[in-house]
């Protein structure tokens, strides 16, 4: 995993909106690391975060390191009106975890034209601009 | 079935851009109108249901209305994709005698107040918080630059394009046949104003490769409002009877309002499906049943994934059925007759349920022949209505 580039003061990114149960997914992103909330008693991996299981409804989690790799599973480039703090259009994605979810996501370093579903993909970090950073993808690195 | 409840009145203000007056204005405005329609003294209220969104309180309302003592009230989630929940809900209350009188409302100066369309990110800085109208998951997509209705909208419908070649021309024949629905509607924004498919493909894009400007519903001030009762009860006021023969809200695991993006397969509509099989089944009734289907049209892919969920075609295969003029008024399928949230107004899915009114009674501006059954869907919430 790459630990992405650092903020800067002349990020424009909107921060992440932290909210109790999803702080540690932000506070990771903020050093470079993309964190997963699992269930301390059966192990099942949930995202968007909650603080109980779903299926044991144990309230202990774990938060775990994922593996940054993943594949498109959609995508789009808002045009009208312009997004709030990006200079041009990003790619606005959903990225399929290999762990088997899905963030919210963007894509980059690649040409609109070639993006297409199942586009092999891993994590790097975009800063934003209150000094935080959040995952964003781009194409996959041979290993 | 036992007792029935049914739509007894509907009431509605113009549809504008600027309404130039308070939203408890229009509010009140909707509801007198509703009222004075059914024939029921307003002071005979005594349930009253609106969004959660809703910026007017039953207080408010009641005062304005003159409401004397109000039994039952409650609010509904999930915005425009739970419109519908609002007459379900009403009708569970009619049914089980919480209330007689249920007033339903929905009023806003949406286009001159604030501006649904419009990014929820602050240009200054800082961060907005938007949950609480099952819109929870909204804050996972905002530092990415999806920050808008069709935004969130698009990202979704974009996996359900790709897996079926859906390509926005197709979205197209939509906009196409609302608009011209909405050309023959006085009430409508765009009255007199049809449009051609080159006209579609040349408005500029929203977002990529999803949504044009003309598959998006209108931003709109005004007001909506409709008043269930007993079925029994209403067959004794002024106006024939609406009855509500089936309704239902269904919220699958992991799905949500907009940022819709967590169950398995976002090719489907998992919520409209859920809505689908409860009405089916508590109506005994079918998809062929229908002679009309108003289908919630915030952004035209909606249309599509409905019409797939409802049975009215088979999954994949409404980029076809939606076009050759399945959706007119003397189609296949009417759809949205009134020109829908894309051609009349956007007072969040509350018009389009007024609309399968009119029409059931016979006074719809394109009324279609020989109507006894309508579905009216929201995605999250349906309800089928007959005059029967």
């Amino acid at each position: 995993m790459s630990g992405g580039e650092e903020p800067t003061p002349s990020a424009t990114r909107p921060d992440p909106v932290f909210t109790a149960d999803a702080a540690f997914f932000w506070e990771g992103a903020a050093r470079g690391e993309l964190l997963g909330q699992r269930c301390a008693d059966c192990a099942r991996l949930t995202h968007p975060p909650r603080p109980m299981c779903p299926s044991c409804h144990s309230t202990r989690r774990e938060i775990v390191r994922l593996s940054g790799r993943g594949t498109l599973y959609s995508w789009i480039i808002p045009r009208h009106p312009p997004p709030v703090g990006f200079a041009e259009a990003p790619i606005v994605a959903l990225i399929e975890l290999e762990e088997g979810i899905r963030l919210v996501s963007n894509v980059i370093e690649v040409d609109p034209v070639s993006v297409r579903a199942g586009l092999p993909l891993e994590v790097c970090f975009a800063p934003t601009r209150g000094g935080r950073a959040v995952p964003v993808f781009r194409p996959r690195r041979a290993a | 079935m036992g007792a029935y409840a049914a739509i007894a009145g509907i009431g509605q203000t113009e549809f504008s851009k600027n309404s130039g007056r308070s939203e408890l204005q229009l509010a009140a405005e909707a509801s007198r109108a509703a009222l004075a329609d059914a024939g029921i003294d307003p002071a005979e209220v005594d349930g009253m249901i609106t969004f959660t969104l809703d910026p007017s309180d039953e207080i408010g309302l009641g005062r304005c209305l003159g409401v004397r003592d109000l039994a039952f009230t409650t609010r509904i989630p999930g915005g425009g994709a739970a419109s519908v929940a609002t007459l379900h809900q009403a009708a569970a209350a009619v049914t089980s005698g919480s209330a007689r009188v249920v007033l339903i409302w929905r009023a806003m100066n949406e286009r001159s107040a604030y501006r649904f369309g419009q990014p929820l990110v602050p240009a200054s800085g800082g961060v907005v918080n938007v949950a609480g109208h099952g819109t929870g998951s909204l804050l996972w997509c905002m530092p990415f630059g999806a920050q808008t209705p069709a935004t969130w909208e698009a990202l979704a419908a974009q996996r359900y394009m790709e897996a079926f070649g859906v390509t926005n021309r197709d979205l197209g024949f939509v906009s196409v046949a609302q608009r011209k629905h909405a050309a023959s509607n006085p009430a409508a924004w765009f009255h007199g104003k049809p449009i051609t498919l080159e006209e579609h493909q040349q408005s500029r894009w929203i977002v990529e490769p999803v949504l044009r400007l003309l598959d998006c519903c209108q931003e709109s001030d005004g007001g909506v409002a409709l008043v269930v009762t007993s079925l029994e009860r209403a067959r004794d006021l002024q106006q024939r009877p609406v009855r509500i023969e089936a309704s239902a809200q269904s919220i699958p695991a992991e799905v949500e309002v907009i940022s819709n993006y967590y169950h398995p397969d976002l090719t489907v509509m998992p919520e409209a499906e859920g809505v689908a099989r409860r009405l089916y089944a508590q109506s005994g009734l079918k998809p062929a049943d229908m002679q009309l289907a108003m289908l919630y049209d915030a952004f035209t892919p909606q249309v599509l994934k409905q019409l797939e969920a409802f049975g009215f075609c088979r999954r994949g295969e409404a980029k076809d059925f939606v076009k050759g003029g399945n959706l007119d008024v003397g189609g296949a399928l009417p759809v949205n007759t009134n020109g829908g949230l894309i051609g009349e107004a956007y007072i969040h899915g509350m018009n389009n349920i007024t609309e399968a009114v009119r029409q059931l009674r016979g006074t719809a501006a394109n009324q279609v022949a020989s109507l006894s059954h309508a579905l009216v869907s929201c995605g999250m919430a349906g309800a089928i209505l007959t005059n029967a």
